[in-house]
């Protein structure tokens, strides 16, 4: 049976791809962002897995103004790295399994949560970054060495769905892939965050504290992280910070008590504060 | 109508429906910059470029003035106008420093120390005294 074995909660920021794209991860700028992902890559080696189902959100690359859904679940064959205005980053074709993403469309539909199914979907900064800094840099003509299911969360136009949608959702993904019958290794990422503000004169906004409590709380008090208020992720983190409302999509996708194996802040990343947990599920 | 209790956050403009709906064509008119094509369309004849979507005036004369707040405030989003920007050849960090008034320098040497504090910045009434 397939099984969920860990999730994977990092921020996306895209200066995060350029600075491996443009080989500068030494400096001392990104040298400190990096360092807390050394453990994550070597994690990630000794326990590959076969499947990555991806929560992140698009930034008007695959959907512009025209079309805004609130859930949309990849399930094509491959997703192409998206040119975002400055070219495409230079990083394999992103493979997705076809199989396992329509059962999991088929489950949690009929589980009441109605997602767009999407075939065909070009895929930005917001799932390529997570990919690059868990996996260290991978060449464009080589492969990404597992499967990825992308999950496209709206959080550009409010409101995002609420924090409880997202971890009810996570729930109902983990009974959807508990259900298939292949062996499966599946890790669950969610993506963005943390606390950060990219407009108007509050730009720059970082409250690193709140930002601790809620590794705290994704990590060992889940339900509490699940209960706050859209009002308060604008206030406390920045117009942007609601980003995080997608890592309860992840937390609800794994057992109520985990096994927290690893933990990484750091501020800055370009405007954004970049945080980052790796949380085991028991036997 | 609903309330809109973060209308109360200082120096923010909260993307909603309403934004949405009055920004759709400025925010379609900068999306249109990601593609190469029209990128060359907009330098080869910005009017005749800006024409192709129907932006009111004010927000045509936002966008020729490069106005990044005032983009905001007539429903523009900032994962769209940063495409503009980008068309620019600014970047997002240095389009945060431009949207809050400060030198690049400035901003960079802020969010080195911790970012723009959360303290006096939650609330309007705290942005009256300044």
């Amino acid at each position: 049976m397939a099984k969920v074995t860990a999730g994977v909660a990092v921020s996306h920021v895209p200066a995060i791809g350029v600075a491996m794209d443009t080989g500068i991860t030494d400096q001392p700028y990104w040298q400190p962002v990096f360092k807390g992902f050394e453990f994550s890559r070597q994690w990630m080696k000794d326990n590959k897995p076969d499947v990555i189902f991806l929560v992140y959100n698009d930034h008007c690359t695959a959907f512009d103004a025209s079309c805004i859904p609130t859930f949309a679940l990849g399930c094509a064959a491959e997703f192409t790295p998206a040119d975002e205005g400055w070219g495409p980053r230079p990083v394999p074709v992103v493979k997705g399994h076809q199989k396992l993403a329509s059962h999991i469309a088929q489950s949690v539909i009929l589980d009441e949560f109605d997602l767009t199914i999407m075939n065909q979907m070009d895929v930005d900064h917001g799932l390529t970054v997570p990919l690059s800094v868990m996996f260290g840099e991978v060449d464009k003509d080589d492969e990404w060495p597992c499967l990825v299911i992308p999950l496209a969360v709206n959080v550009v136009q409010y409101p995002a769905p609420t924090g409880n949608r997202c971890y009810q959702l996570g729930k109902a993904i983990r009974r959807a892939i508990d259900s298939y019958p292949e062996d499966l290794n599946v890790m669950v990422f969610g993506t963005g965050g943390m606390s950060h503000q990219l407009q108007a004169e509050r730009a720059g906004l970082i409250n690193a504290e709140w930002d601790k409590q809620f590794l705290d709380d994704v990590s060992q008090n889940p339900v509490a992280a699940s209960q706050i208020t859209h009002l308060e992720y604008l206030r406390e983190t920045g117009s942007e910070g609601i980003e995080m409302v997608m890592w309860l999509v992840m937390r609800g996708a794994l057992d109520e008590k985990v096994t927290e194996v690893h933990r990484h802040y750091h501020v800055p990343a370009s405007n954004t504060a970049v945080g980052h947990l790796i949380l085991e599920n028991h036997e | 109508m609903t309330d809109k209790d973060y209308e109360d956050i200082p120096g923010t403009f909260v993307f909603d429906a309403d934004r949405s709906r009055q920004g759709y064509w400025l925010n379609q008119f900068c999306i249109s910059l990601r593609s190469a094509e029209s990128r060359q369309a907009m330098k080869d004849d910005p009017e005749a470029h800006m024409a192709k979507f129907a932006m009111t005036e004010d927000q045509k004369q936002a966008v020729r003035d490069r106005a990044w707040n005032r983009l905001l405030e007539l429903g523009g989003n900032i994962y769209y106008t940063s495409k503009l920007a980008a068309f620019d050849g600014i970047n997002f960090q240095n389009l945060a420093a431009m949207m809050t008034g400060v030198s690049r320098e400035e901003y960079r040497d802020m969010m080195l120390h911790g970012g723009r504090s959360i303290e006096g910045n939650r609330s309007k009434s705290e942005w009256e005294d300044k």
